[in-house]
């Protein structure tokens, strides 16, 4: 089905080689952990360049569907708490039929009343009363769960399933916001549409970061379950110090010693623990990146992915053709937003902690961005591509930086201002060399590195 | 009477001097914005952050002013400092253009191309923003800080609420006026503002007319960097200064140029008031306001607050959304200089 040009093998090859030198320069520890968070950038990369690539919807909301994927890995993780549920299930259910009730009323009345003035009136009536009295049994019901042991629990709590549920359950939360924001701004021009977008995600983030009882807020969700072992249960495990022992039967015979041999056998055990654990992590993210590569790839070659395109390259024409545009890119905002929050889903999954306060625009929306423009819109392989290579240059910027400043200032004390002033502000050179690589993309390859292929089928 | 004095001085200190100074500082903003699209026709994400990088300089130079004890008394020092900071400002704005966005305008690129050009550009400045002067809050306001203290205005009225008002606040409003005043002349009576408008109007036929694009587009970003300068620095003299707040502003100044109609300034100043005073109104607890004018009997138990403080953010999106969905151009009909 797919092949790939020579050149695409090339960009392969350099991924994979980039993770073989830093696993023998800084260690095999480091490469994985930047391994898994490329993995996971190249999903989000995916998302957002199945909606613009295909398409060419933007969103401008990574950010937001990143957020509810993370929310998602809570609710299915975290253990459920039955006293908050006992403190403000109720209200919460109250509130919650109240304002199904309003929306319903809202919208008969939207039918039956024909009049304008007299609908905008009624409306905007029964929403202010309608408000008023879910607001009562809403903050009374959160008030109450917020007070249920505040230090540990303070929220709702979750269904306490596995996490690895939650990665399906994270698409499933991102392409419902989708699908309400796609109904509302998807008519607008596109750069109206980032906008809107990017204020939109600003929102859902705000929403997580201040409503406690749902997601603990900024007291931040920890400790979630993992889907592969933890490293004390495998230090202790028969079968992996057998596997370590066997691994390493050359190394540890050479020592004759036993005390030596059995220390040397113990750091390797721990080292073996970490190493294994992240790489069980990087084979499920990459199960999960291949199966969404290869459903992204067939959908882009059918029909229907042709129909994309014919609609991002003239709107008019396709929409002549007896296209429905406007559902198109609904359908397609949708999915890509899925594709994000399932991201999302997994990126908790790997810290292991829910930190709505972490999510800020220019890491989560704008460098997924560069991402996309760099690896090259239209093309999946493109996308994980630029993926890997910003995430990459993103982690290893730091000692670079580190290591060009020494040299730019050898000649210089190391008492001396400039040289400390600049070596203190290493972290934010990461953000001038994204900018720069951006401005260079765009002036000198503007369809990215690797360019989507023209068809002509 | 008394008691709706108090209650009017309640709502004068905490909703209308607050909200003034903050939806000037909006208007001044998303004037900028809107400039830019109307004459180079994109969305220029980077405003914020050149806004962030005036504040900077003229931080520089106030600290340089203050080590060389040359200050202006009463007022801060920043003001001494403004126009070195205006005239960084702008020769950033015109390095960005000559090396970054003219190629496109060239070009002729979709304004989404250029959208995502200004990403670049606001990751560059951001950066050299965080190496000069790092991350950290920086209160750089001095002189006298209160010409009018809560304490003073309750001894001289004699009624239980107190009035204050920060210099930063009437130096706001008033530089704010002076900068709005000079920007609708230079629009309307001179020749340069004149041709800018008729090159916003129709690009072909202001061309055809022998006005020269380069020109326009020169002076345009010189306009830009004199309001983004003023406004970044009204901003951190006012609250104060932080690199990673200017970044989160962008969002409501654009909300503010939408709302007020992409493209049109008054719908730009305008939509800088309707967001700040919208985003004050909704989070703020009546509570106090309306123990004064109500008689005790049906005094509020709680706060009268329609959305708590978080939410702040939140707010001037909603209003976007709501005015994009119900009238798209905005208040004013923008897309004309």
């Amino acid at each position: 089905m797919m092949k790939f040009e020579r050149y695409e093998w090339l960009a392969i090859a350099i991924m994979i080689s980039l993770f073989i030198f830093v696993g023998f320069i800084q260690g095999w520890s480091v490469s994985l952990v930047i391994l898994n968070m490329c993995i996971i950038s190249a999903i989000m990369t995916m998302g957002v360049n199945i909606s613009w690539g295909y398409a060419g919807v933007i969103n401008f909301g990574v950010m937001g569907f990143l957020a509810m994927g993370g929310l998602a890995a809570v609710l299915v993780s975290y253990p459920p708490i039955t006293e908050s549920w006992q403190a403000g299930g109720r209200g919460l259910g109250i509130s919650f039929a109240l304002l199904v009730v309003l929306v319903i009323a809202v919208m008969y009345i939207n039918k039956t009343v024909i009049q304008k003035r007299n609908r905008y009136i009624l409306n905007s009536l029964i929403i202010f009363f309608g408000i008023l009295i879910i607001r009562h049994f809403y903050l009374n019901a959160t008030h109450n769960i917020e007070d249920v042991n505040p230090a540990i629990a303070g929220f709702l709590g979750g269904l306490g399933l596995p996490i690895i549920f939650s990665w399906i359950v994270g698409g499933l939360f991102a392409a419902g916001v989708a699908f309400v924001i796609g109904k509302v701004a998807l008519g607008l021009r596109s750069d109206y549409l980032a906008i809107v977008t990017l204020g939109i995600s600003e929102i859902v983030v705000s929403v997580l970061k201040h409503e406690e009882w749902l997601s603990r807020g900024v007291k931040n969700v920890i400790g979630l379950k993992r889907p592969v072992p933890y490293e004390i249960d495998l230090q202790n495990a028969d079968w992996f110090i057998n596997l370590i022992t066997y691994l390493n039967s050359s190394k540890l015979n050479n020592i004759i010693d036993v005390s030596d041999r059995q220390q040397l056998l113990n750091n390797l055990i721990i080292d073996g623990s970490g190493i294994f654990v992240k790489l069980s992590y990087a084979i499920l993210f990459l199960i999960v990146m291949l199966i969404i590569f290869y459903f992204a790839n067939k959908a882009q070659l059918s029909p229907w992915g042709r129909m994309m395109r014919a609609i991002r390259d003239n709107e008019t024409a396709a929409n002549a053709m007896g296209k429905d545009v406007v559902k198109q890119h609904l359908i397609i905002f949708v999915i890509g937003a899925a594709i994000v929050g399932v991201a999302g889903a997994m990126l908790v999954t790997l810290d292991g902690l829910f930190t709505p306060s972490g999510y800020r625009p220019l890491r989560f929306t704008f460098i997924i961005w560069i991402m996309v423009i760099v690896g090259g819109s239209g093309n999946n392989l493109g996308a994980i591509f630029g993926g890997f290579v910003i995430w990459f240059s993103w982690i290893e910027a730091a000692p670079l930086t580190t290591f060009i400043i020494n040299q730019l200032t050898v000649g210089l004390e190391p008492t001396n201002a400039l040289k400390i002033h600049l070596l203190d502000s290493v972290p934010y050179f990461r953000y001038l060399f994204m900018g720069l690589i951006l401005l260079l993309i765009l002036r000198y390859r503007p369809k990215g590195i690797i360019p989507e292929k023209v068809r002509h089928s | 009477m008394i008691d709706f004095l108090n209650s009017l001085i309640v709502l004068l200190n905490f909703i209308i001097i607050p909200g003034i100074s903050y939806g000037s500082q909006l208007a001044l903003g998303a004037l900028g914005v809107t400039f830019v699209y109307a004459i180079l026709r994109f969305a220029n994400f980077a405003h914020g952050e050149i806004m962030s990088f005036g504040a900077m300089i003229t931080i520089l130079f106030t600290w340089f002013f203050q080590s060389q004890n040359i200050g202006l008394g009463i007022l801060p020092t920043a003001l001494l400092a403004l126009p070195v900071g205006i005239i960084a400002t702008i020769i950033l704005c015109i390095i960005s253009d000559k090396f970054v966005f003219q190629y496109y305008r060239y070009q002729k690129s979709v304004p989404v191309v250029l959208a995502m050009v200004s990403i670049g550009v606001m990751f560059v400045i951001n950066a050299i923003i965080r190496i000069i002067i790092g991350t950290e809050t920086i209160k750089f306001s001095d002189g006298q800080k209160f010409i009018m203290k809560a304490k003073q205005f309750k001894v001289m009225t004699g009624l239980n609420e107190g009035l204050a008002l920060k210099s930063s606040q009437v130096i706001t409003i008033l530089i704010t006026i002076l900068l709005l005043t000079f920007t609708f002349w230079f629009l309307q009576k001179t020749k340069t503002g004149k041709s800018m408008r008729a090159f916003s109007d129709n690009e072909d036929l202001a061309l055809l007319s022998g006005i020269n694009p380069d020109r326009v587009v020169f002076t345009t970003w010189i306009i830009v960097g004199v309001l983004a300068c003023v406004a970044g620095t009204l901003y951190g003299l006012d609250k104060s200064y932080k690199p990673i707040i200017y970044l989160n502003l962008v969002l409501p100044i654009f909300a503010s140029a939408i709302v007020g109609g992409i493209g049109s300034p008054f719908g730009a100043v305008v939509g800088g008031y309707v967001i700040a005073f919208s985003e004050i109104m909704v989070t703020y607890a009546y509570k106090k306001f309306f123990v004064y004018l109500l008689p005790s009997s049906i005094e509020p138990t709680g706060l009268v607050q329609l959305l708590s403080t978080d939410y702040k953010f939140a707010v001037s999106f909603s209003i976007l959304v709501i005015v994009l969905l119900i009238r798209p151009s905005g208040i004013f009909k923008g897309r004309v200089l």
